[in-house]
């Protein structure tokens, strides 16, 4: 049995669910209990479990990463939360030199059961420091798993995955998908592979591999380009590291062209993975070489206008496509796009 | 009493003895590991560890070597792990900087400086939501006290009331910078005082002392819920990484070495264990541990390095 839930439910149904099935299951980071409850994704817990597993703590980013460290070696599930990505740096020296490759350097001693959610966002004036994803630096790091879910049943399954998971697991979360509703099973046990990309959308044409957000543009691009007949196919990675690529080599051996639309910056970043993987292994299927799509090659500017040319969308993708196609111009004068942007009234 | 002296020179012995044959060997260029020695400091890990139950859990620095050897009291792992042999204590894959033995409580060592700090006040969270009884020990040098995870960490314990004993052993050195010329104050012991947490401090080379200090901040924890700063001074004898003194590089003078050695912490103890008549159970104590590291040395030597599929074992739990 599934109904619709919005992304933001899904969350709190996974902590809740995760919460209820194992004691040594604890949420903690700033303003988690505060009455905001994190965006709302956190609705309730502090009621049912009190402030010793859902406590907000000090700002001491990097500390409280070292002890959900400790706390996770020593047996308990630690869910760490940081209501932006950009404040998750301060803890890059635990999350690099320790965390990543304590089960390592401990000859598989120790095991890290630690979830680590962090938030993403943009719009409404977000600017440099509320705006990145930076994905590709923590899926540098071996030892962690990293996954962006795009849909609130990925959400609930990747998150509760992520939570009985022994390893560290980060999961970057989408502040703009946290009202989209979405089909969602009921079952306590549901859980969603980490590791494994989903294909969203069938098609026999081209292949558009998209990161987060960018699932939302490419389905939008997708659903426009239909009408003329364009079959898109479209894929979420879903976990970027480590990722099972078989479904997308299989993709492009089918279509024999990609693109990959990544919600982050391109250079060293997790579309050149991509395309070099691809080239690698689908070399003589490819018909045109990979196109790259991604952040502007800047930091996050405030205003309105130049937020919106900074962030790829769908109508450059429906032009990579029809570029990459030989097709001409579609007429999108009666197209609506960033539908969901206008839910998102700020400030924060 | 006496039992207690012996069975605190007993650590202090071995700690210094190890590191002597690790002196001894390391130039035949075999063990591959930076080693940070801790000869003149074996009385704060033989006190502090002989006052913890066995079962308490350890953390610790680069500079490691004496809480291992005080907490498991073995050498064979040990030396493989210095010699990278798969039959070391992580199978070659941590050395000298990274030793550790969880079965054993001791959890993990770290070369960033203050880098096991919040990892070990997770652990001492993990007690108290587990109501285990157990207390978390974490040791760092002065060095760590710099850097602001150490404040943050503290800061965490004493709002959290967790059941910690914060260790810093106070070289005076951090590297080569001296603390003097790093801190913007002038005693670490009233600034942690300041948190809700009892706070100890003892100059003493008397390992008995050490012991007797940290004995009474475990009772004193156990009675008001409030860790403990325990901040005792020692002198680094050798360089702060390898195997010689560094007297001629400028950076502190030999003349401050002399007072401590002076008071050198082992010669301490076993003074007090001779005037106690114990001159035959000293002698077949140290022959015993020098039978225990040749063989342990040569054990080490000969035994096989990992197999390459090592290397991409243990990144992932299954």
């Amino acid at each position: 049995m599934s109904r619709i839930i919005t992304y933001r439910e899904a969350i709190t149904e996974a902590l809740r669910e995760e919460m209820e099935r194992d004691e040594r299951v604890f949420v903690y980071g700033l303003d988690v209990a505060d009455f905001k409850r994190t965006f709302g994704s956190g609705k309730g817990l502090l009621e049912q479990f009190g402030a010793k597993r859902y406590f907000s703590t000090p700002l001491s980013e990097d500390a409280l990463m070292g002890i959900g460290l400790g706390a996770a070696v020593m047996g308990l599930r630690p869910v760490n939360v940081h209501i932006r990505v950009d404040f998750l740096l301060l803890t890059l020296n635990q999350l690099a030199n320790m965390v990543t490759s304590m089960r390592y350097t401990s000859a598989g001693k120790l095991k890290v059961p630690l979830t680590i959610r962090t938030v993403i966002g943009r719009g409404w004036g977000q600017g440099m420091q509320h705006s990145k994803t930076l994905h590709a630096l923590f899926a540098h790091l071996p030892g962690l798993k990293v996954a962006l879910p795009s849909t609130a049943a990925d959400m609930k399954g990747l998150l509760k995955s992520a939570i009985r998971d022994d390893n560290p697991v980060l999961i970057i979360e989408q502040r703009w998908l946290y009202d989209t509703p979405g089909e969602v099973p009921e079952d306590p046990n549901y859980l969603e592979p980490l590791g494994v990309p989903r294909c969203i959308r069938e098609g026999t044409d081209v292949t558009v591999i998209g990161v987060s957000w960018m699932v939302i543009e490419a389905v939008k691009a997708a659903e426009i380009l239909a009408r003329r007949g364009v079959r898109v196919e479209v894929i979420d990675p879903r976990t970027i590291s480590p990722l099972d690529y078989t479904l997308i080599y299989d993709s492009i051996k089918k279509t024999g062209h990609c693109i990959v639309v990544d919600y982050d910056w391109l250079n060293c970043g997790f579309s050149a993975e991509v395309a070099a993987r691809v080239q690698e292994h689908c070399f003589n299927e490819l018909k045109s070489p990979i196109t790259r799509i991604g952040f502007a090659e800047t930091p996050c500017p405030t205003t309105r206008p130049l937020e919106n040319k900074f962030y790829p969308n769908a109508i450059q993708i429906i032009k990579a496509i029809e570029q990459k196609l030989g097709l001409s111009e579609t007429d999108l004068s009666g197209e609506e796009f960033y539908s969901y942007e206008n839910k998102f009234k700020g400030p924060f | 009493m006496d039992n207690l002296n012996f069975e605190l020179y007993k650590k202090m012995y071995l700690i210094r003895a190890t590191e002597e044959k690790i002196r001894a060997h390391y130039e035949e260029d075999e063990m591959k590991t930076p080693c940070h020695l801790y000869v003149g400091g074996e009385h704060i890990a033989a006190g502090v560890l002989q006052a913890l139950a066995k079962d308490d859990y350890l953390f610790g620095t680069y500079r490691s070597h004496g809480i291992y050897l005080a907490r498991t009291m073995e050498t064979d792992a040990f030396f493989c792990e210095l010699y990278g042999k798969a039959t070391g204590t992580q199978k070659g894959k941590a050395g000298s900087m990274h030793i550790a033995s969880p079965e054993h409580g001791l959890v993990a060592t770290s070369a960033v400086v203050g880098t096991t700090i919040p990892m070990a006040v997770g652990s001492a969270l993990a007690q108290q939501y587990l109501a285990t009884g157990r207390i978390t020990a974490v040791f760092f040098g002065d060095g760590a006290t710099d850097e602001g995870v150490f404040w943050e960490s503290i800061n965490f314990a004493c709002l959290k009331k967790l059941p910690i004993l914060f260790i810093c052993e106070d070289n005076d050195l951090a590297i080569h910078t001296s603390t003097e010329e790093r801190h913007g104050y002038r005693s670490i012991t009233d600034i942690v005082r300041q948190f809700d947490c009892n706070a100890y401090a003892n100059e003493t080379t008397d390992v008995q002392q050490i012991y007797q200090t940290t004995t009474q901040a475990i009772a004193q924890l156990r009675s008001d819920q409030r860790p403990a700063f325990l901040h005792f001074k020692y002198y680094r004898y050798y360089e702060h990484v390898g195997m010689y003194t560094d007297f001629h590089a400028g950076y502190r003078s030999e003349e401050i070495y002399k007072q401590w050695k002076a008071r050198d912490p082992l010669e301490l103890q076993r003074t007090k264990l001779f005037s106690q008549g114990m001159n035959d159970d000293l002698k077949r104590y140290e022959e015993s541990v020098q039978q225990q590291l040749t063989e342990s040395v040569r054990k080490a030597k000969i035994a096989s390095f990992p197999d390459p599929q090592e290397l991409y074992s243990d990144i992932y739990a299954l």
